[in-house]
C-alpha cells in the first residue's frame, strides 16, 4: 500500500478519549440515582418525624461503620455482584436476562446436591469447584433455554425468562417439599463437603455475619467477565453483536452463536451466586434463598452501566441499601428501603437516555 | 403569469447538522398541471416537499400555495388545506383493513362511542368509484399487492380532501402494468382539476405523464422547463451532471494484465434475487470480473445495485443461480467463509453496516478479521496496535488517535477507515459499494488511487456508484443496472455520460453483454 | 366434586386475573410491554384496604384502589413514553416499587408488616357464593367491554393502529404518545380493580398478596395472542387448573406445583410457535421515535 502524498501527516496515537467524555456518560446516572434516592429518603425519613440527617449517619454506622456490619454487606454484595454479573453480560449481547432468580436457585440447588453427594473427607478446594460447576451448569441450563428459543424460533427472551422463574422455581420447591427436605423445614439437609469458611473464621470481628469466601469467588467472576468481554475475541464478538447487530453480520459473526453463547453463560453466572447462600452461610439448600436477589441484578446491572467493575460498586450500593434498612429500623421501617429500591432504578432508567440525548446535542452543537 | 400557482417554494434552505439538504431551492408548480420532480437521491427532492408537507419547517425561505403564505406550518394544517403526501414507504397498518386504514384519525360515529363501520365501508366505496381506484374496503392490507396497496395509499390523502397531491417515488414498487394504471388515475385525477407533484428519478416515465418538469441537483434547483420542450437525455444531464468533475474526464488505460492471474475473479451466474411482495429485484443476472479489471455498475439507486452487492457479501438469500470466487462456488456460504474465499466488500451503509460506531478505530480496523488479531482466542493488542498504526499512517486518517470512538470522526475519515480494512487484508475481489459517499475531495482521489493500486495488483473489483463520472474514470468496462437487470455492458472507451445516461433511464434497453 | 361449586370457585379465582388481562391488552395493543400489572394490582389492593378502613365504605375502597392503580401507572407512563426509558427496566422497577411503597405505608398506617386489619368487603352471603359481590359481575364483563372498546371505537382502531405503524398514526394526525399514555392509564385502573377484589374479597391486605397473579395475567395475554375474549377464556382455563388443583388437593393426582407452572409453560408454548404463533403487536417495545 502506497502513501499518497496526503500520507505523513498523521502521526497515530493511542489516547483513549478525554476521561470527562467518557466518564460523563458513564457517571452522570449513577449519580443522579444517588441524587434522587437522598431526596426520596428524605421524604419518606421526615414522614415519620425523624430526622435525615440522623438516619443516614445511623445508616452508614450500622454498615460500614462496624465490622458485623459491613459483613452483612459484603454478603448481600456477593449475591447481587453474581446476579448483577449475568444480568450485565447478557445486556452487553444486547440480550435481557430476567431469569436471574431462577438462576440463582437452580444453581444453589445444584451446589447443595452435589454438597450431598461428595463424600465428607473431600479436599475443599476440589469440592468447591466441583460444586461450582454444578451450580454453574445448572443456571446455564436454565439460561439455554430462553436461548434456544429465541434463536430457533425468535421467542423475545424477556417473556420466556419471566416465565421460565416461575416454572423452575415451583420445579426446584417440588423437589424439596416432596422429597429432599429435612422435616419441619423446606431445606435440604446440611451438606457435608464444600463447605466455605465464613470471614468471621478468619477475623473474628466479622463474627455473627455471613459474610464469607464466596465473595472471593464474586471477584474472580468478576474479573473472569471483564477479561473475556474487553481481551479476548469472544468478547469482540459478543459486544459487536451488542452495539450494532447488523455491522456484525457484516464483520462474519454469526449472531445467533453469540445470542446463544451469552444467555447461556449469563445463567451460568447467576447460578454460580448460588454458593454464597449454600455453601458460604447456611450450608443447605432453602426454598425461597433466591428473593428478590435476580430483580434486583437488573437494577445493579443498570447502575454499574454493565461494566464488571461497576457492577461491584453497584452491588455495594444496593447491598449498602438493604442491610442499611435494618440498622435504621428503630427509626425508620426497613420498608423504606424498599422504595428507595423501585425509585433509584426508574430514576436510572430515566436518565439514562435522557442524559445521553442532552450529551449528544451538546457535543454536535459545539461540533458544528 | 395570470394565474395563482398552486404551490411556490422559494429561497428554500434546511440544512441537518452539516448536511444541506436544501440550498436556496425553489419550485412553482402551476393548478391543474402534472409536474414531475426529478433528481438523484440525496439531490433534496424530498426533504423540499416535506416542508410542503408540514412535516418539516424551512431555515430559510419562503412556501406559498394558491397565494397563500404557508411557510413553517404543520401536518394537521397542511392536511386541512389540501396538501396530500403518498409516501414512498406506505404509511399503512398492516393488520387494518382499507377502511380502518382511510377513516384513522377522522372516524365516523354513531351515538358518539361506537365506530361506524359501515358508513366508513360506504364512504371508502364511494370515492373509490368516484376516483376509479377501486379496491375493496375490508380487505386487510397485509392482503394487497403493492399497486393495490398504493391505491389505497391515495385514497387516504383524497379521502381528507387533498386537491394538491405529492407523490414520492411512486413507480419505484410497481410492475410495467400497475404503472400504467397508476397515470390513468393521475390522468383521471388531474382532469377533475387537482395538482400532482411527481417525484421521480425514472425519467422515461416522467416523459409520458408530466406537463412541466423540475430538475434539483444537490440541494438546488437547476432547471425548469415544459416536458414538451425537453429531450430525456438533456434532463439527464441536468441531472446527473457534476459541478466539480472529478476526474476531468481523464480516462485511466486498461492496464492489460487480465487473464494471466492464477486467479479467476469473481463469476455470477443467473443470479436471482426475491424482494419483497414476490417481485424479482435482481433478475437472472450474470457477469463476471477478471482479476486485475474494475467492472463499474451506473444506474439510479433503485434498480438492483444495493441487493446485487448484498447478495454477493453473503448479507442476502438468493433465489436461484451461482456466485463464484476464483472458481469457487461460494453461493451457499456465510460471510465469514467469503471472507475466507477472498472477498473484501466496502458497504454503502457506512454507519449501520461497515462500522461500529461504539467502537475504538482500532476495533473497527479488524472488523471481520479479528481471528487474525488474536490466539487461543486471547486478543493481540499490540497487532491491534501496530495494524491501526499502519492504517491511520497510510491512509492519513483524522484523527491520527487509534483509541477515539469511531463516532467521533467525520464520515471521510470513517469512510478511510473502512476502505483501510477492506483493501488492508489479503482479497481477490473487492466489492465497492459507493465508496466516496460522503467523503471530502481529497479523500476521495485518495480512495480512487487505492481502488486503481488494487486493479494493478490483479484484483477483481466490483463498483457500484451513484456517481457517474467516478465510474466512467475508474472502470475497464460498465454496466447499467435497470430494473434488476443489466441493460447492457459496454467496455468504458464507448461509454459516455450520454450513452450510459439513456439506459439508465430507461430509454434505451440493450441486451447485456 | 361438586360442577356447581367448581364453577363458581373458579370464576371466583379469575375475576383478578380478567381485570389485569384486559388492562394489559390494552396497553400492549398500544405497543407498551406491560410487566405492571402485579405492580397495579398490588397497589389496588392496598389502595382499597386504606379506603376501607377509614371510611368503612368498600364503594370508596375501589375509588382509591383505581385511584392507587392510575397513579402508578401515570409514573410508568411518563418514564417509559416522556422519557423513553427501556419498558421493560421500568416494568420490573414499578413492580419492586409497589412492593415497596404498600409495605411501607403497611407500616406507616397500620404498624404491621405483614397485614391489614379486617376490612369490610362487598357481599357476604354464604349462599350467593360470591355473586353477591358487585366487583365479580364487574369483572365478568370487563373482557367484552374491553373487546368492544378495541374493535368498535375509534379510540380502539386508534390503539390498534399506533402498537403496529406508529408512524402511520402520526401522519394523519393521531398522537401517538396521548393513545399510549390513556392506555397506560387504563391497563393502570383495571389492573388495579383486580387487586381491589383480591384484597376486598379476602377482607385484608398482605404482604405481596397478589403473588404472581399479574404475571399469570400477562401470559393470558399472551397465550390469548393480544385478543381480549381470547386473553379472558385463557384467564378462565388458568383459573380452572387452580380450582382443580385446589379441589383435588389431597388426592396426589398431580402435584400443585406442576399445576402451577401450567400458565407458563402454555405461554411460552405460545411464544415459540409450537402450537401457532404468537406474534406480538409490531411496536411493542419500542417507544422510540
Amino acid at each position: 500500500m502506497s502513501a499518497s502524498s496526503l500520507a505523513g501527516e498523521a502521526k497515530p496515537t493511542f489516547a483513549a478519549a478525554p476521561w470527562r467524555e467518557r466518564a460523563e456518560e458513564a457517571l452522570i446516572p449513577p449519580l443522579v440515582a444517588l441524587l434522587v434516592a437522598l431526596i426520596c429518603g428524605d421524604l419518606l425519613i421526615l414522614s415519620y418525624g425523624q430526622s435525615p440527617a440522623a438516619v443516614y449517619r445511623m445508616l452508614l454506622e450500622g454498615t460500614w461503620g462496624n465490622a458485623y456490619g459491613f459483613g452483612q454487606v459484603l454478603y448481600k454484595a456477593t449475591t447481587l455482584a453474581f446476579t448483577g454479573l449475568a444480568v450485565s453480560f447478557g445486556l452487553r449481547a444486547g440480550l435481557f436476562n430476567i431469569g436471574g432468580e431462577s438462576q440463582l436457585a437452580a444453581g444453589g440447588f445444584a451446589a447443595a446436591l452435589m454438597g450431598l453427594v461428595l463424600p465428607v473427607g473431600t479436599p475443599l478446594v476440589l469440592a468447591l469447584l466441583i460444586c461450582m460447576v454444578a451450580a454453574g451448569a445448572a443456571g446455564g441450563v436454565v439460561g439455554a433455554v430462553p436461548a434456544y428459543l429465541k434463536t430457533r424460533f425468535g421467542a423475545h427472551e424477556v417473556i420466556v425468562t419471566i416465565m421460565l422463574n416461575f416454572i423452575v422455581l415451583a420445579l426446584l420447591n417440588w423437589f424439596i417439599a416432596g422429597h429432599l427436605h429435612v422435616p419441619e423445614t423446606l431445606h435440604t439437609p446440611e451438606i457435608h463437603a464444600g463447605v466455605l469458611p465464613r470471614l468471621a473464621d478468619i477475623d473474628s470481628r466479622f463474627h455473627g455475619s455471613a459474610a464469607n469466601l464466596a465473595l472471593i469467588v464474586a471477584v474472580l467472576v468478576a474479573t473472569a467477565v471483564w477479561f473475556y468481554l474487553f481481551r479476548t475475541r469472544g468478547g469482540y464478538d459478543l459486544r459487536a453483536v451488542g452495539l450494532q447487530p447488523q455491522a456484525a453480520e457484516y464483520g462474519g459473526i454469526s449472531v445467533n452463536r453469540v445470542w446463544m453463547r451469552a444467555l447461556t453463560f449469563s445463567g451460568a453466572i447467576a447460578g454460580m451466586g448460588g454458593i454464597n447462600y449454600v455453601l458460604g452461610y447456611k450450608h443447605y439448600y432453602e426454598d425461597g434463598f433466591a428473593s428478590g436477589a435476580g430483580f434486583l441484578g437488573i437494577a445493579v446491572a443498570l447502575v454499574g452501566r454493565n461494566h464488571p467493575f461497576g457492577v461491584i460498586i453497584a452491588a455495594f450500593f444496593f447491598a449498602t441499601l438493604s442491610q442499611g434498612g435494618l440498622a435504621i429500623h428503630a427509626f425508620v421501617p426497613k420498608q423504606m428501603m424498599d422504595v428507595l429500591q423501585g425509585v433509584v432504578i426508574i430514576a436510572v432508567a430515566t436518565a439514562v437516555p435522557e442524559v445521553r440525548r442532552i450529551l449528544r446535542s451538546a457535543r454536535r452543537r459545539s461540533d458544528a | 403569469m395570470s394565474e395563482t400557482p398552486a404551490i411556490r417554494m422559494e429561497g428554500i434552505e434546511k440544512s441537518f447538522g452539516a448536511v444541506r439538504a436544501n440550498r436556496g431551492a425553489s419550485l412553482e408548480v402551476m393548478p391543474g398541471e402534472i409536474h414531475a420532480l426529478v433528481g438523484e437521491n440525496g439531490a433534496g427532492k424530498s426533504t423540499l416537499m416535506r416542508m410542503l408537507g408540514g412535516l418539516m419547517k424551512p431555515d430559510a425561505g419562503r412556501v406559498e400555495v394558491f397565494g397563500r403564505d404557508v411557510t413553517g406550518w404543520s401536518t394537521g394544517e397542511a392536511i386541512s388545506a389540501g396538501i396530500g403526501i403518498v409516501h414512498q414507504h406506505f404509511m399503512l397498518v398492516p393488520t387494518l383493513s382499507v377502511a380502518e386504514n382511510l377513516v384513522l384519525g377522522c372516524e365516523p360515529k354513531t351515538r358518539g362511542v361506537v365506530l361506524d363501520y359501515k358508513r366508513a365501508s360506504d364512504d371508502v366505496r364511494k370515492l373509490s368509484t368516484e376516483t376509479g381506484l377501486v379496491i375493496a374496503p375490508e380487505r386487510l392490507i397485509s392482503d394487497l399487492s403493492v399497486g393495490e396497496a398504493q391505491r389505497v395509499e391515495i385514497l387516504k390523502v383524497l379521502f381528507r380532501g387533498a386537491r394538491i397531491l405529492v407523490l414520492d417515488e411512486p413507480t419505484a414498487v410497481l410492475s410495467p402494468p400497475e404503472v400504467r394504471e397508476l397515470w390513468a388515475v393521475l390522468r383521471r385525477l388531474r382532469d377533475k382539476g387537482d395538482t400532482i407533484v411527481l417525484i421521480t428519478h425514472r425519467l422515461d416515465e416522467v416523459v409520458e405523464i408530466s406537463s412541466a418538469i423540475t430538475v434539483m441537483r444537490a440541494g438546488q434547483t437547476v432547471a425548469r422547463v415544459k416536458t414538451s420542450e425537453t429531450t430525456p437525455a438533456e434532463i439527464a444531464r441536468l441531472m446527473v451532471g457534476r459541478e466539480v468533475s472529478l476526474s476531468a474526464g481523464k480516462r485511466v488505460q486498461p492496464s492489460g494484465r487480465t487473464g494471466s492471474q492464477p486467479n479467476q475473479g469473481l463469476e455470477v451466474r443467473n443470479l436471482s434475487v426475491m424482494g419483497s411482495r414476490g417481485i424479482r429485484v435482481i433478475d437472472d443476472v450474470s457477469f463476471s470480473v477478471k482479476p486485475g479489471e474494475i467492472l463499474g455498475i451506473a444506474g439510479v439507486e433503485g434498480n438492483g445495485q444495493t441487493e446485487l452487492i448484498e447478495a454477493l457479501a453473503g448479507l442476502r438469500s438468493t433465489s436461484a443461480g451461482e456466485i463464484l470466487i476464483d472458481g469457487n462456488d461460494i453461493t451457499r456460504r456465510s460471510v465469514a467463509k467469503r471472507h475466507d474465499a477472498g472477498l473484501s466488500h466496502i458497504p454503502e451503509d457506512r454507519l449501520r453496516r461497515a462500522l461500529i460506531l461504539e467502537y475504538t478505530v482500532a476495533n473497527n480496523l479488524i472488523l471481520g478479521v479479528q481471528k487474525y488479531f488474536s490466539r487461543n482466542g486471547v486478543m493481540d493488542r499490540d497487532r491491534v496496535k501496530e495494524n491501526a498504526a499502519r492504517a491511520i499512517t497510510s491512509f492519513d486518517i483524522r484523527p491520527p488517535n487509534a483509541l477515539l470512538a469511531a463516532r467521533a470522526l467525520s464520515g471521510g475519515n470513517q469512510q478511510k477507515v473502512v476502505v483501510a480494512r477492506e483493501m488492508g487484508r489479503g482479497f481477490s475481489v473487492l466489492l465497492a459499494s459507493q465508496p466516496t459517499r460522503g467523503v471530502d475531495v481529497g479523500a476521495i482521489e485518495f480512495i480512487h488511487q487505492q481502488l486503481l493500486n488494487a486493479r494493478a495488483q490483479g484484483k477483481a473489483i466490483l463498483l457500484v456508484s451513484a456517481e457517474l463520472n467516478e465510474v466512467l474514470a475508474l472502470s475497464d468496462r460498465i454496466a447499467v443496472m435497470y430494473r434488476g437487470k443489466f441493460a447492457t455492458v459496454l467496455p468504458s472507451a464507448e461509454a459516455s455520460e450520454d450513452v450510459l445516461g439513456e439506459y439508465m433511464i430507461g430509454t434505451k434497453k440493450g441486451s447485456a453483454a | 366434586m361438586n360442577p356447581i361449586s367448581f364453577l363458581t370457585q373458579m370464576i371466583r379465582i379469575a375475576i383478578p386475573y380478567l381485570f389485569a388481562a384486559s388492562g394489559g391488552v390494552v396497553a400492549e395493543r398500544a405497543g407498551i410491554v406491560s410487566l405492571t400489572l402485579e405492580g397495579f394490582m398490588l397497589t389496588g389492593a392496598f389502595a382499597a384496604v386504606l379506603g376501607t378502613n377509614y371510611t368503612g365504605s368498600p364503594w370508596v375502597g375501589v375509588l382509591c384502589g383505581v385511584l392507587g392503580g392510575l397513579i402508578f401507572s401515570m409514573i410508568h407512563a411518563v418514564a417509559t413514553i416522556r422519557y423513553r426509558a427501556d419498558q421493560v427496566v421500568v416494568g420490573v422497577a414499578i413492580n419492586l416499587l409497589a412492593i415497596g411503597v404498600t409495605r411501607f405505608f403497611l407500616k406507616l398506617f397500620f404498624a404491621s408488616s405483614s397485614n391489614s386489619p379486617r376490612v369490610t368487603g362487598f357481599g357476604g352471603n354464604i349462599n350467593a357464593a360470591g355473586f353477591d359481590n358487585p366487583l365479580l359481575w364487574l369483572g365478568l364483563l370487563v373482557a367484552p367491554v374491553m373487546a368492544f372498546v378495541i374493535y368498535k371505537t375509534p379510540f380502539g382502531l386508534r390503539v390498534r393502529a399506533v402498537g403496529e405503524h406508529p408512524d402511520a398514526a402520526e401522519s394523519v394526525g393521531v398522537s401517538v404518545k396521548r393513545v399510549r399514555y390513556a392506555a397506560v392509564a387504563l391497563s393502570g385502573m383495571l389492573a388495579a380493580l383486580g387487586g381491589v377484589y383480591l384484597a376486598l374479597d379476602q377482607h385484608q391486605f398482605t404482604d405481596q398478596m397478589t403473588a404472581g397473579r399479574g404475571f399469570i395475567a400477562i401470559s393470558a395475554v399472551i397465550f390469548g395472542r393480544w385478543d381480549p375474549l381470547r386473553a379472558a377464556a385463557a384467564c378462565l382455563l388458568f383459573a380452572a387448573a387452580e380450582t382443580l388443583q385446589i379441589q383435588l388437593q389431597g388426592s396426589h393426582a398431580i402435584p400443585s406445583q406442576f399445576i402451577e407452572m401450567i400458565p407458563y409453560a402454555l405461554t411460552i408454548i405460545a411464544l415459540a410457535g409450537v402450537v401457532g404463533r404468537a406474534v406480538p403487536p409490531a411496536a411493542l417495545g419500542k417507544a422510540e421515535d
